[in-house]
């Protein structure tokens, strides 16, 4: 079973992302960046399920120069190949550019199985894996707390509002995971030096059958007309413990009459 | 039709959601609303969104919308989206809500925007406002495609509102095509909630990763019996395991608006705050005075919270009189 990620890389998590006014795009150029926590719970699921019944792994990835060192750790954890997506034309893309472009990438693949975070750490939209699915023409099974595949069958546990979902489909399919399905493993030191002799394709947009009329900033549905700060909300009291913390609570909720 | 939004309604635990009735009120407030309802529905469902404002409801009650996801509900809207184009269509920010925007964004080529918390419609365009990353920054987005314009908004964004209009039910017939039946919602497991609902409750206690373990939210499950609260979790404890999703708070849990909410061993990551933030007194526990929830909060201890929170709940017993 040949399984496909679409994972992204993303400014590490130590660092501020601010946004930068004129572009009105995150100021992602020159911070140390890291494969997305999410999306290396992507790689991982794959892994975990080609290790039990055959098969490789692939990531894909569509980023800047900057992404290198997320795909060289998402090989290093045990994924065969790389397809990175690089072109300044790309850039701005919203979600609907992202998921086309994806999904070419993908159609060049063998696949019987796309995993997807639901959601980047950085961007949170959560609709790209569906529209990926859309353009693949798979069952997209969103939200998946746990994959099962037997034969060509796939059943996930969703989760709900209230619980969970036991969900059935058939390969192909599109799988999204949600937070916390696995715990990524760490890159070992053999992973680590056999991932430097692993291949990575660089793809374009126009090798991809696009026309960058149709992605990036140019094709984007989404426009951003203004980014701004929202007034902060106040910062009340605070106090230290010195043994009559709790007291001081209770005195709170008795002020502004909940008790 | 120039002003006419149209309100995907979303059922859950046998009722007309919240943020059906919520995204109605902005609805009717901001054009002519309508409603579309699919599925098997509660006998009052047409009466609740006529009540809330919809003007017109189109409705098929067919049980292949509820047995297989997405694809026949997203046949059937965009079917009625070509075919009436209505200015806007609101989905909510939920499992399917996300899911069927993603289906009809590709498929009618059209885009969306997400994680909306208002907007406003002017001559057939629209202007979003979406608070970014978690909450500190605000954005405006519009969509350029031509048509119907997707938003995907969040929860707890506007009050519902009773706006009683006459009940105009227009039936539409059922998605059928074999190759719709593709995700089969075999079984459907309620995990079970002890305590109020995290949703209506009016004070909410929530724990995060400086709780330590599962067996320490029973602390919290005692202040909340005490104060007849609700509680919650950020999604640390979650991903550990010690607290169920469904009672995770924040950017993909729930969004809660409480008298008063506590948190209790939480940094305030951007993605918790955006689920919590517009609560109306916010009351923080945490051992580190740096913590950005303190920026958010009220009233704010800094102490460990093992020690405060007994005694806080011995305080609150001892005024109680038990
Ligand atoms: C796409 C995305 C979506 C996300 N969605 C959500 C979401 O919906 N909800 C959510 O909550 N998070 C979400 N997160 C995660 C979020 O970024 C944080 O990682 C998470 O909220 C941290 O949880 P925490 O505050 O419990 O843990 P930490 O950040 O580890 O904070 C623990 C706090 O406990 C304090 N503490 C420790 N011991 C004690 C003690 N004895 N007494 C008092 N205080 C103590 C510490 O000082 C610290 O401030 C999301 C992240 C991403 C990338
Ligand atoms: N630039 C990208 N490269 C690879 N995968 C992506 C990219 N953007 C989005 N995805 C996939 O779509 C998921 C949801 O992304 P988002 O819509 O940004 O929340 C991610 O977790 C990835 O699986």
């Amino acid at each position: 079973m040949n399984v496909v990620v679409c994972g992204k890389v993303i400014p590490a998590s130590t660092v501020t992302i601010e946004i930068d006014p004129n572009t009105k795009r995150m100021a992602r150029k020159g911070v140390p960046h890291e494969l997305d926590p999410a999306a290396a719970s992507a790689v991982e699921e794959g892994l975990r399920l080609t290790e039990k019944h055959g098969g490789t792994v692939t990531l894909i990835t569509m980023g800047t120069s900057d992404a290198t060192i997320g795909i060289r750790n998402a090989l290093a954890m045990g994924a065969a190949s790389a397809v990175h997506i690089l072109d300044d034309a790309v850039a701005g893309s919203d979600t609907l550019g992202t998921a086309k472009l994806l999904a070419a990438a993908i159609k060049k693949q063998e696949f019987d199985l796309v995993i997807c975070a639901t959601e980047s750490s950085d961007s949170y939209s959560g609709i790209v894996p569906g529209q990926i699915a859309y353009f693949l023409g798979v069952p997209p099974v969103t939200f998946a707390k746990e994959i099962t595949v037997d034969g060509n069958q796939i059943t996930i546990k969703r989760q709900s509002e209230t619980g969970y979902d036991v969900v059935e489909s058939t390969l192909p399919a599109l799988v999204a995971c949600s937070s916390g399905i696995n715990e990524p493993r760490y890159p070992q030191l053999k992973g680590i030096m056999a991932a430097k002799k692993k291949e990575i394709k660089v793809y374009k947009a126009v090798d991809l059958g696009l026309s960058p009329d149709e992605v990036g900033e140019k094709g984007a549905r989404e426009k951003v007309l203004s980014i701004g700060r929202p007034a902060k909300r106040q910062a009340g009291k605070a106090v230290t413990d010195e043994g009559e913390g709790g007291k001081q609570i209770a005195d709170f909720l008795a002020e502004i009459k909940v008790i | 039709m120039a002003d006419t939004i149209w309100v995907y309604a979303e059922i859950s635990e046998d009722k007309i959601t919240t943020t059906t009735l919520e995204m109605l009120a902005k609805a009717s407030e901001a054009g002519k609303a309508e409603a579309i309802l699919l599925g098997p529905a509660p006998a009052d469902a047409a009466q609740t969104l006529a009540k809330h404002g919809a003007s017109k409801i189109y409705h098929c009650e067919d049980a292949i919308y509820t047995d297989y996801l997405t694809l026949p509900a997203a046949e059937t809207v965009a079917g009625l989206i070509q075919k009436q184009s209505p200015a806007v269509m609101l989905f909510a920010s939920s499992y399917s809500g996300r899911d069927l925007v993603a289906n009809l964004s590709a498929r009618l080529d059209c885009g969306a925007i997400t994680d909306v918390g208002d907007f406003q419609l002017k001559d057939g365009s629209v202007e979003a406002t979406i608070p970014a990353l978690g909450a500190s920054y605000q954005n405006t987005s519009t969509l350029v495609s031509e048509g119907t314009k997707l938003l995907v908004v969040r929860p707890k964004s506007f009050e519902p509102k009773l706006n009683e209009q006459p009940l105009s039910v227009e039936e539409i017939p059922a998605a059928s095509d074999e190759t719709l039946r593709k995700v089969h919602m075999k079984e459907r497991v309620v995990v079970k909630r002890e305590g109020p609902s995290l949703e209506g409750a009016k004070i909410v206690i929530s724990g995060g990763r400086g709780l330590k373990g599962e067996e320490q939210f029973a602390i919290l499950k005692d202040l909340a019996e005490v104060l007849g609260g609700a509680v919650g979790a950020s999604r640390a404890a979650v991903d550990a395991g010690w607290v169920p999703y469904a009672m995770q708070i924040g950017q993909t849990g729930k969004t809660v608006k409480p008298d008063v909410y506590f948190a209790i061993g939480i940094s305030g990551a951007v993605q918790h705050l955006s689920g919590m933030k517009t609560s109306k007194y916010i009351v923080t526990i945490n051992k580190d005075p740096e913590a950005p929830i303190f920026q958010y909060s009220d009233f704010g201890i800094v102490g460990d919270l093992f020690k405060v929170v007994p005694q806080l709940i011995e305080e609150l017993k001892k005024r109680k009189g038990v």
